[in-house]
């Protein structure tokens, strides 16, 4: 702790930018965690369990086989349709989530291979405008899963989303029903499709492709559900249950397969996978 | 209960009528004051409805005596036998539909219900539906591809039901799968936004080859309050939001997300129901007959072709 002051000090005056911190509060039970620990147990804190948010390529490297990863994403960039001003103009919004992220929008992925079997992963980023679903992840879940047909891969989507994007209106609204649709051509190729529910996964996403996958798990704690915590509180005017539309409550209603430590993800998503893929033994 | 914006029409169309009650009880002659004054009224018709806010058009959707979905059943389909519940759970009122028939055909129609009244609404969870809502909207979609039928939506809904059950019985998961299996119709399916399309509750039972939406229908990804509320931290800019939101019939054309606005009467739907089902009946009987003689696969790939290029961006 003494250290960690210490280091905290020399980051104020500016010297210890580029050598990041030592040890990590965390986020749930704020014990003091020894940040290469933190790292190896990949964002789990090993005193409470609680997971935190990791970037779109930390998941990509923790699920994609190492060096097969080729993005697809990046290559489609939002638009201003309604000429959409709140407090500050969309675009202005676009251009800071960009220079935060260093994306185009709230997605990356591309191909890759999960323990062997070929896939395509896409990776949904909560910190660009909360992960919301515009135009353009709507077109990028939909050219992946049309990827995926025609490549003869399997579809693995990291969901995390606030929900549909407002500066698109309608149009948002509309990616729903888009990517829906962009999962039946994984159909005729019998192809798999596992859905992977991190925290939060609210609104329009939630209601459409995130859900619709043949495996569904979610990160133990995970926020998920159709409305948002604070609508229904302000809608029933009454306290919400205990773990109310958290991963364990969502398991207990049927509603996901699992709920899967971050630590044991990449080998039950393999397991998955290599179950389901069309391979030689059979099917094929 | 008149809308503000409406009140300076009413309170001349009361003047009107009370001065041709006076003229016909004293048998005198105030057929001049009234002409001037009828045309008055006609200008300031004019004036008010010509240049109507989008704030104003959401209050017009809202309006009650605006035709719900049974309104419509039953003013413009001869027969119709409703078919209820989910073969699971529960018969959810706030969703209605069932067989009928139209010019003589044959169809499967479902819509979001609203009360006509407080003690209606009530009933109907104001137009909320819960899962079993959509999960029988799904089983009539079933039947819909079984007897050949074309497939009949009208949304009029502020959006799914956002509570603790219908949550725990998979809103999100349920809404999902009404999407994907109405977009896996082999029939026409054509959809009337006829008041409130709001958001993903809506667009469950939205996803037709054809669009069609009634002058003064919103249909949006959030609610102009809800919106309000996150984006300016105040549900009283909701006027601002609806505006930014582009979320009336015309600028829903523009976008390419309705096909299809159907005019309505002067002084909005509740005013006169009748004349808005007319036109409506019009718009359905032609978007039908657009639709007849393809195949199955062919309505299935139409349908595909019109939601794949929704979406405004630019290719790096
Ligand atoms: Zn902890």
């Amino acid at each position: 702790m003494a250290l960690d002051r210490l280091f905290r000090r020399r980051r104020t005056r500016g010297q210890a930018r580029e050598v990041p911190e030592l040890w990590v509060r965390c986020a749930a039970c704020e014990a003091q965690v020894y940040r290469k620990d933190l790292e190896q147990a990949l964002w789990v804190c090993p005193e409470c369990g609680y997971h935190h948010r990791i970037s779109a390529e930390r998941w990509v490297a923790l699920l994609a086989d190492e060096g097969s990863f080729e993005p697809t994403t990046g290559r489609v960039r939002p638009a201003d349709p309604l000429g959409f001003v709140d407090t500050e103009p969309y675009p202005e919004r676009l251009r800071r989530y960009q220079e935060k992220t260093g994306r185009p929008d709230a997605i990356h992925g591309g191909r890759a291979t999960v323990g062997g079997v070929p896939t395509v992963l896409l990776v949904m980023d909560y910190a660009f405008a909360g992960g919301s679903m515009g135009s353009v992840v709507g077109e990028e879940i939909t050219r992946g899963a049309e990827l995926a047909a025609e490549e003869n891969r399997a579809l693995v989507i990291v969901a995390a989303s606030g929900g549909a994007r407002m500066q698109e209106g309608a149009l948002s609204l509309m990616q729903m029903a888009k990517t829906t649709m962009a999962l039946d051509r994984l159909f005729a190729k019998r192809l798999p499709y596992v859905s992977i529910l991190t925290d939060p996964t609210t609104g329009g996403v939630t209601a459409s492709f995130a859900t619709l996958a043949d495996v569904i798990f979610a990160e133990p704690g995970a926020l998920v559900g159709f409305a948002g915590p604070r609508v229904i509180k302000q809608t029933i005017r009454q306290d919400l249950p205990e773990g109310f539309q958290r991963a364990e409550f969502l398991q207990k209603h049927g509603l996901i397969d699992a709920v899967v430590d971050r630590r044991q993800l990449k080998e039950q998503l393999v397991q998955t996978l290599s179950l389901l893929y069309p391979g030689e033994g059979h099917g094929a | 209960m008149a809308l503000e914006f409406e009140r300076p029409i009413l309170e001349l169309e009361a003047r009107i009528q009370e001065l041709e009650r006076t003229a016909s009880e004293q048998g005198l002659d105030f057929s001049e004051e009234i002409e001037l004054l009828k045309a008055k009224l006609d200008r300031l018709q004019r004036e008010i409805f010509g240049n109507l806010t989008a704030w104003q058009r959401v209050q017009l959707a809202r309006a009650p005596g605006r035709p719900t979905t049974l309104d419509v059943i039953e003013a413009l389909f001869e027969e119709f036998a409703e078919l209820r519940g989910d073969r699971a759970f529960a018969d959810d009122a706030a969703i209605v539909g069932g067989v009928a028939r139209f010019h003589g055909e044959e169809v499967v129609v479902v819509g979001h219900q609203k009360g006509r009244n407080t003690r209606e609404n009530i009933a109907r969870n104001f137009g909320m539906p819960h899962p079993e809502g959509y999960r029988k909207a799904m089983r009539l979609m079933d039947l819909a591809d079984k007897t050949g039928r074309p497939f009949i939506a009208f949304v009029d809904t502020p959006g799914a039901y956002p509570g603790v059950s219908a949550e725990e019985r998979g809103q999100a998961w349920v809404i999902a799968r009404s999407i994907q299996r109405m977009s896996r119709l082999k029939v026409p399916a054509v959809v009337v936004i006829l008041g409130e399309g709001g958001s993903g509750g809506a667009l469950a039972i939205g996803v037709g080859n054809r669009v069609l939406i009634m002058e003064n229908a919103w249909y949006s990804v959030i609610s102009p309050e809800s919106c309000a509320a996150i984006l300016w931290r105040d549900a009283k800019e909701a006027e601002r939001a609806a505006e930014a939101l582009k979320l009336t019939a015309r600028d829903l054309l523009r976008l390419g997300v309705v096909d299809r606005v159907v005019p309505g009467p002067k002084g909005g739907a509740h005013r006169n129901p009748e004349a808005a089902c007319r036109e409506l009946d019009r718009a359905l009987v032609e978007t039908l007959e657009d639709l007849k003689g393809l195949s199955p696969e062919a309505i299935w790939e139409d349908r595909y072709r019109r939601f794949r290029r929704l979406g405004v961006f630019e290719e790096v």
